[in-house]
């Protein structure tokens, strides 16, 4: 079956739509750089600010990068949703089914069939994540090594933690504050707000070791190969020998693994707080005295 | 003077950093170390509950690095921003 004009059109520009945010994003990291001395541990570049009331709104790396991602993950989905049919004919509605099938059954047997309208949001949680963490590898600052944007998912799932908790009726709410003993209040609102604290700085954290180690390790073999062909004359003493190849190697674990492995843990996490925290009983005890209710009046 | 103590402040980041981060991994290499071996010891008994086990595994050990990632966390605030911070009070004295 031969596609027609039409559909390859559409079909490379959802390819551009993939391809164009990260390439400018570089592009736009290439032209404002500000050449520094050696290789140094820098935050985002800070392109500019917008004056706020309380405070001033940086627009810098971080934010261009996610919105960058973001674009590319919209282009991804919609390339891979294209002429869906009853029986998968392409490719690509194999890997997209699997995609789906997978995240489902991670979802159901995390979350329990009560949540699995979750989904997506999960997909769309472990998709942004590991594509923000691995755009290091295209030279990108990744936005997830940007505490202010794991902070914002972070504070998205307590929304949702919270809201799910509210479904057993506030008092219930208000009352597990002082569940064990009354005197223990303080220390359960304490545990209440460190679950997004961990959740953002684990992330975090684990982004940001890998982009100093790997840095110093750039550092570290510029050293070592100058003192290695140091000797040679001119520009050739100065040729970063080791710089080829081993950092890739490192490159394997602090970026491919840890990105991986931090978006699976962001969203294992968030799958598990919320349904953990769901108070199943007083929710279907609620339930039972509406419908009573209802049945009183009629 | 002021010299002095601008060097008694980035000499004492320098050293908390280091502090930090190495008293700070113990705990989480210790306890990563025993879910390993522990979760080593099921696949060993259970072979064929491998995926299971591994997946917890990680899991668990994510949430035990926490407090390391906490520390690493304090020893970046030490090295990157606390020094500037405490000479900027420094010089307003």
């Amino acid at each position: 079956m031969k596609k027609s004009l039409k559909a390859r059109i559409v079909d490379g520009l959802l390819i551009a739509m993939m391809v164009l945010p990260l390439t400018l994003a570089l592009l736009l990291k290439i032209l404002t750089r500000v050449p520094a001395e050696g290789i140094s541990v820098t935050g985002a570049q800070v392109f500019f600010t917008v004056p706020m009331p309380f405070m001033d709104m940086h627009i810098g790396e971080s934010q261009v990068n996610s919105l960058a991602v973001l674009i590319t993950l919209f282009g991804f989905c919609l390339f891979m949703t294209r002429d869906l049919k009853v029986k998968p004919t392409s490719k690509r509605q194999v890997i997209a089914e699997w995609i789906v099938e997978t995240v489902q059954n991670l979802v159901n047997t995390n979350m329990g069939e009560r949540f699995a309208a979750f989904a997506p949001f999960i997909t769309a949680i472990l998709g942004l994540s590991a594509l923000s963490s691995l755009s290091s590898m295209l030279g990108l600052f990744p936005p997830t090594s940007d505490v202010n944007v794991t902070f914002g998912w972070a504070i998205l799932v307590f929304g949702l933690i919270t809201y799910y908790k509210l479904k057993g009726g506030f008092g219930n709410y208000v009352k597990g504050y002082f569940e064990p003993l009354f005197i223990l209040a303080p220390l359960n609102v304490i545990g209440e707000i460190a679950t997004p604290i961990s959740m953002a700085f684990r992330h975090f954290g684990n982004v940001l070791s890998g982009v100093v180690i790997s840095t110093l390790l750039a550092s570290g073999l510029q050293v070592a190969s100058s003192a290695i062909i140091g000797w040679l004359p001119g520009f050739l003493g100065e040729f970063p020998l080791l710089r080829f190849g081993v950092p890739a190697v490192f490159s394997i674990y602090f970026d491919i693994f840890s990105g991986c492995m931090q978006a699976f843990i962001f969203a294992m996490l968030t799958m598990l707080n919320i349904a953990n925290n769901f108070p199943e009983e007083e929710y279907e005890k609620r339930l039972q005295r509406k419908r009573e209710k209802a049945l009183r009046k009629a | 003077m002021l010299t002095i103590a601008a060097a008694i402040i980035l000499g004492c980041c320098a050293l908390g950093a280091g502090l930090c981060t190495g008293i700070g991994a113990i705990g989480p290499g210790i306890g990563e170390g025993n879910a390993v071996a522990k979760s080593c010891e099921a696949i060993g008994r259970q072979p064929e509950s491998k995926g299971a086990v591994t997946s917890t595994m990680i899991m668990g050990c994510a949430v035990a690095e926490t407090t390391g990632i906490y520390s690493l966390v304090i020893s970046i605030l030490l090295i990157f921003v606390a020094p500037s911070t405490f000479i900027n009070i420094l010089k307003s004295l």
